[in-house]
């Protein structure tokens, strides 16, 4: 269950930014977690959820942009789409790849309120 | 809440203990960054209510872009470890597999048998100091984190056991993780080679089943080979998942108990050394 602990560092990631520009709340937070990242989003969502109470994020409308994962062949070159860690390259079949997107753990944005 | 299960349960926070000391407090604001309860103190100077309704007609919403990778806190400490270990030249592995493959086991024998180096270890676990106490026995200087009911180590915890336990210029640090396949992968701790031990009790699919963790590991170690003859356990087919997973992987084959197949490994632990030394 690392999701608490990713949880756990959302919010603190949020709360320092939003203290920072003086908010008095986080209404909405958008991250971008990519689906070859390790997390599950279902655990996550649950994490945060329970996390969030009585911080600056209570409430606060969670958005996720899941990023796909995209490998590289290292051996070829050709770049192709991958839903797992141990797709071959389809065009040389080697396995010697390089996850160029979709392991993304990141706060994007969020939208405060302010006085 | 505690950090690492959202348990509440104040208990469960992480002690760092040397066998044979009381614990230290690794640190003590492991329950303040989860747990901060926000009182809005700050705004009631203004002399208004925090229902959040829709009559807070002078709140106004901003956008913050934050563009901030999650795990930053970790890898951050963790390149700060990296920098403390390359300047000592302490070459520093994090033993990592499911919990019965026998990590402790390996990493006996190889205390044992590999001797003239100087040795420090780091234990996880949730609970317990059996893991500690057992390498203690070795000789080697040895402190055991207990993560409550945390599922990892993470680089703050490996940068406050160092402090305890002050490892030497040119040792060789084991970090024994705890026994899990998920989570301790996304935590670096600032280790140069990450070791997964499997063993030929589990299905030869573990490395399909917990991909990021084959993935992000350099070593692969196959135990129990000795039980071998009495499993259903294909190596073949479980190097060649692992490779498919990852095709850098350095595989040795062992048994930690009998002794069988460690050479190659104490092989690559003194050319390692070696050629650390010349470079570093």
């Amino acid at each position: 269950m690392h999701e608490l602990s990713i949880a756990l560092e959302i919010i603190d990631i949020a709360e320092e930014h939003a203290h920072k520009a003086h908010a008095l709340s986080v209404t909405e937070i958008e991250l971008e977690i990519g689906e070859l990242s390790g997390v599950e989003m279902e655990a996550l969502d649950f994490a945060l959820e329970v996390a969030v109470k009585d911080t600056m994020l209570s409430g606060a409308k969670r958005t996720v942009d899941k990023v796909p994962g995209q490998a590289r062949c290292n051996d070829c070159m050709h770049e192709f789409p991958v839903d797992d860690l141990f797709t071959p390259c389809p065009v040389c079949h080697g396995f010697n790849t390089s996850i160029i997107r979709g392991q993304e753990l990141r706060i994007k944005s969020l939208f405060v309120n302010e006085i | 809440m505690c950090d690492t299960c959202g348990c509440g349960q104040p208990e469960n926070k992480v002690t760092i203990t040397v066998p044979g000391s009381e614990p230290v407090d690794p640190r003590e604001h492991t329950h303040t960054h989860g747990g901060i309860t926000y009182t809005h103190t700050h705004d009631h100077e203004a002399g208004h209510t925090h229902d959040h309704g829709d009559d807070h007609d002078h709140l106004q919403s901003k956008e913050i872009i934050v563009g901030q990778d999650i795990l930053t806190r970790n890898n951050l400490l963790a390149e700060r470890n990296r920098g403390f270990f390359e300047a000592c030249n302490i070459l520093v592995l994090n033993l990592v597999s499911s919990p019965g493959s026998g990590k402790t086991v390996f990493l006996e024998r190889t205390l044992r048998d590999m001797t003239g180096i100087p040795y420090t270890i780091i234990e996880g676990d949730q609970q317990t100091m059996n893991d500690a106490m057992r390498i203690k026995e070795t000789g080697a200087p040895v402190v055991q984190i207990n993560t409550g009911t945390g599922c990892h180590l993470d680089a703050e915890m490996i940068h406050k056991a160092l402090k305890v336990l002050k490892p030497a210029d040119d040792s060789v640090l084991f970090i024994e993780n705890v026994g899990n396949l998920v989570c301790p992968a996304l935590f670096d701790l600032g280790e140069n080679y990450r070791v997964v031990i499997m063993s030929v009790t589990e299905g030869e699919d573990k490395p399909l089943k917990y991909p990021t963790m084959f993935r992000s590991s350099h070593l692969c170690v196959i135990n129990k080979m000795d039980l071998l003859p009495y499993v259903d356990f294909d190596l073949d087919k479980a190097r060649s998942y692992a490779a498919q997973v990852n095709p850098h992987l350095k595989f040795f084959e062992v048994s930690a108990k009998t002794g069988q197949g460690m050479n190659l490994w104490y092989d690559w632990l003194k050319n390692t050394r070696t050629l650390m030394a010349s470079t570093g």
